[in-house]
């Protein structure tokens, strides 16, 4: 019996050993918990409760906008792989660019979607009103799913070219981000070094200007301008990157072989 | 060891080459296929046929060489030919979380099929499959399965098909039927078939003509019974056996 245990686990051990996506997955979820509840403590330290915790329902609510915007590309692709029907949308007379399009607005329905939902139950369950964010609301959104689509094409491009063994990107990607987008915390909370990062994600600017917003009661729209400017440079270089890599997945025969294993 | 076409060819392929990295797995291949011809392609596993099915639609570029289908070059014109073309292969799917009729109206739409509705019934009845229409696709049996992705693959009406192993889930009986009725409708609408299987006795009864693949070139090409001649063989499945071993058949 140990045999055959001992033979599983090496055959585990030899996958994590040849792909470095499922490597990080072991340390991946407790790195970033510990970072992200950790900067949520700093910040619990320094203001007052109420405030926050109205800042925190907020932040879970864009949050959820920029995770489905990602997800609905990512997984919406991966889902044909796993169904075997991606070479049925590859032989179809579609462009490569209607498929990602098809999926970034399938992105905008679950984002809007979900994020009504959690606007109302946050409203009965905690009297947090989202609409207090006033005009800012919808741009604030709509920055927030621009820069989950950029992010999803990366995703995506990267599991065309490397398959199976890239998927834990789905889902570990945006949580890469968020302890530097300062969902739950302000930017100030990071150290220097890392704020300079941090400015670099147009979350980070959507999540100061919800707080802003919350706080003095009036629409944060400054905040806006340099999301806006990084969303159009993100989108540019993810559609780029997803091009390229798309011509190597032609060259190298990735695309036949990743949609008939 | 390839002929001149008698008519213009619908699929042709010049001096095909694809390599990846050091391996060479189609080797300056040329080939044709004529309106309304059944083609086989055929070979021992690593042969190249299912990369040469990958170039062909376009999947995959080919290092060098060229291929032409419906009067167009694959490289400039993916997109038009695509339109005109399709695909059914026992290794692909349709989403098995979505009715027959959703994934082939999906589809319908995608090749901009006009009257869906009637297409879909024509389709299911031409494969014997009528009552499976609003049924998940998750939930047919394996020969439904092959026979709603050939109706996918009918779908758009196209001039030229792919066919990869078409019947390789089917029973004696269910595959006897989708070979009919594939031979009904290349005599009735003229489509050239570029059709692919390990089952030597079904190329003998569907194919018009066969190409053998080994190591990414022909080695052997002919109507069925041709090859049979130059083999000195009764059944192409020795045929097939003989270059899967390294043996060569005499021109």
């Amino acid at each position: 019996m140990w045999g055959r245990v001992g033979a599983l686990l090496l055959r585990y051990l030899y996958l994590y050993r040849r792909s470095l996506a499922r490597s990080m997955e072991i340390f991946f979820w407790p790195v970033m918990d510990l970072l992200v509840w950790g900067f949520v403590t700093v910040y619990f330290q320094s203001v007052a409760a109420p405030r926050a915790v109205l800042f925190l329902l907020g932040a879970v609510i864009f949050w959820d906008v920029f995770y489905r915007s990602q997800q609905a590309i990512t997984l919406s692709l991966t889902e044909e792989i796993w169904v075997r029907n991606l070479l049925n949308v590859f032989i179809a007379p579609v462009r490569v660019g209607e498929v990602v399009l098809a999926t970034c607005l399938l992105g905008v329905i679950r984002a809007v979607l979900s994020a009504a939902v959690l606007g109302v139950l946050a409203y009965v369950f905690y009297a947090f009103d989202l609409l207090l964010l006033g005009p800012a609301l919808l741009p604030y959104f709509a920055s927030l799913i621009l820069f989950g689509w950029a992010v999803g094409m990366v995703t995506m491009a990267v599991i065309l070219r490397f398959g199976h063994a890239a998927e834990a990107l789905i889902w570990g990607t945006p949580f890469l981000l968020q302890p530097i987008s300062a969902v739950f915390y302000p930017l100030a909370v990071l150290p220097p070094w890392l704020r300079s990062i941090a400015r670099l994600l147009p979350s980070t600017h959507i999540f100061e200007g919800m707080r802003a917003t919350l706080e003095t009661g009036r629409p944060a729209l400054a905040p806006l301008v340099p999301a806006l400017g990084l969303n159009v440079v993100y989108l540019a270089l993810a559609g780029g990157f997803f091009g390229w890599m798309m011509k190597r997945v032609r060259e190298k025969g990735y695309l036949g072989r990743l949609a008939m294993e | 060891m390839n002929r001149e076409p008698e008519a213009e060819p619908v699929i042709a392929v010049e001096r095909l080459t694809k390599r990846f990295g050091d391996v060479t797995a189609v080797d300056d291949l040329s080939f044709f296929a004529r309106r309304g011809e059944i083609l086989g392609l055929l070979g021992p596993n690593g042969a190249g046929k299912t990369t040469t099915i990958q170039l062909l639609l376009g999947l995959t570029r080919p290092t060098s060489g060229r291929i032409e289908i419906l009067g167009m070059d694959l490289l400039r014109h993916r997109r038009e030919i695509l339109q005109r073309v399709n695909f059914s292969s026992a290794y692909i799917s349709l989403p098995f979380n979505l009715s027959v009729r959703e994934n082939l109206d999906v589809f319908g739409r995608l090749y901009g099929v006009a009257d869906r509705r009637r297409r879909i019934s024509q389709l299911l009845e031409l494969f014997e499959i009528p009552e499976v229409v609003d049924t998940v696709t998750g939930k047919l049996s394996s020969g439904q399965v092959t026979r709603v992705n050939l109706c996918k693959a009918f779908l758009n009406d196209p001039e030229v098909l792919f066919l990869d192993e078409p019947t390789a889930s089917l029973d004696p009986d269910i595959a006897e039927k989708v070979r009919n009725a594939l031979k009904r409708v290349q005599r009735e609408r003229g489509v050239t078939m570029i059709y692919t299987s390990h089952n030597m006795r079904e190329i003998e009864l569907v194919c018009d003509r066969v190409i053998f693949l080994s190591h990414g070139r022909v080695v052997a090409e002919g109507t069925p019974r041709e090859i049979l001649e130059r083999a000195d063989s009764e059944s192409l499945e020795k045929v097939f056996i003989t270059i899967a071993r390294g043996g060569r058949i005499e021109d």
